[in-house]
């Protein structure tokens, strides 16, 4: 096998690594990978996908390892935790391992649909991005799953975000999003909130250091939201995080 | 500069401009009328900000797209993956 001199913008050279964080998702991280799989598989994309599995009690480590040795261990990298210590870290851990020069991150309960990930890379070339944010609220993005409260709050709390923050870009919340390595690594070590408004804050400090926003419309299938409502405490730290975000950058 | 001091700087902005037309601060000796519109802008501004925002989210909230499709193909690709993996040694 011949070596290729590493260039960077070679297209054949581009690889991208899909950082899965878990918690409990023994049911989901089957199907997930096999949805990853089967996209990066029709598109030609060179790919892998590092597990970050912080200690699941219910099994997913377990499972995590047989769809390993059926994709093998080039394609599915497994780097665990001992236990849940957030998604800033877990993007972080992932990172090192990671060997590609794009990251994809994404929620691995199935809400985000790795039918997406041609037209995310695709939007990237296009524009040469530094990231691209997967927005449900431009055109033909949308939510599946969700009752007239969920929808209002969540319109509600964006357009309070876009007033404030004016960040260029719709859906600031959103976590289906890939990023240039370079770029993620500079981000998460800047940024020091935590759920939803961590999301938030990766896009304005993007904006601060002036790296390019490209989007692409998702569709987001919530199956979970019925047991897990919106409540008032997610509400309260929602708007101490973005009034924090409106003081401080 | 942060969001809150544009803000700040904004806001102060415009305040300044309406007190001194509305109480010819400068003695400007403005016709009137300019006084008359002048007075109560910053209320008809804030109440004008408040509608605006109640239809934009409204109307936002309305056209809020439902991916029935969406769900619809991820429930037939489980089915399809279910399949798949069991026939490759997945257990579940």
């Amino acid at each position: 096998m011949s070596k290729y001199v590493r260039e960077e913008t070679e297209c054949v050279h581009d690889k991208y690594s899909v950082l899965l964080p878990t918690y409990n998702e023994r049911e989901n991280l089957p199907l997930i990978v096999w949805l990853l799989v089967k996209y990066f598989g029709e598109s030609g994309y060179n790919y892998e996908i590092i597990v970050i599995d912080d200690g699941s009690p219910d099994g997913t480590l377990e499972i995590a390892e047989q769809l390993q040795k059926i994709y093998g261990e080039d394609k599915i990298l497994l780097r665990p935790r001992e236990k849940k210590l957030g998604l800033g870290t877990a993007y972080i851990h992932g990172i090192k391992h990671a060997t590609g020069n794009f990251i994809f991150i994404m929620d691995a309960d199935l809400s985000h649909h790795p039918k997406f990930i041609p037209e995310f890379i695709e939007k990237q070339k296009e524009g040469n991005y530094d990231l691209v944010s997967g927005t449900r609220y431009q055109g033909n993005g949308g939510v599946y799953g969700w009752d007239l409260r969920r929808k209002l709050i969540s319109r509600g709390a964006n357009f309070l975000t876009q007033v404030l923050l004016r960040p260029g870009a719709s859906d600031l919340t959103g976590s289906f999003r890939l990023y240039k390595k370079k770029v993620l690594e500079s981000l998460v070590e800047r940024c020091v909130s935590k759920g939803y408004v961590f999301q938030m804050e990766m896009i304005v400090r993007a904006r601060q250091l002036n790296y390019t926003i490209g989007e692409v419309p998702i569709s987001f299938v919530d199956r979970v939201y019925g047991e897990s409502k919106l409540g008032g405490n997610e509400i309260v730290s929602f708007v101490k995080g973005l009034l924090t975000l409106f003081a401080t950058t | 500069m942060t969001k809150l001091l544009e803000w700040l700087f904004g806001v102060s902005f415009v305040l300044v401009a309406w007190a001194v037309v509305s109480f010819d601060l400068l003695d400007l000796s403005l016709p009137q009328t300019y006084r008359e519109v002048a007075w109560p802008m910053p209320l008809y501004l804030l109440v004008s900000f408040g509608c605006y925002s109640l239809a934009t989210v409204g109307y936002r909230v309305a056209t809020f797209n439902d991916c029935e499709e969406a769900a619809k193909e991820l429930q037939e690709q489980i089915k399809e993956a279910k399949e798949d993996l069991r026939k490759k040694g997945l257990k579940m």
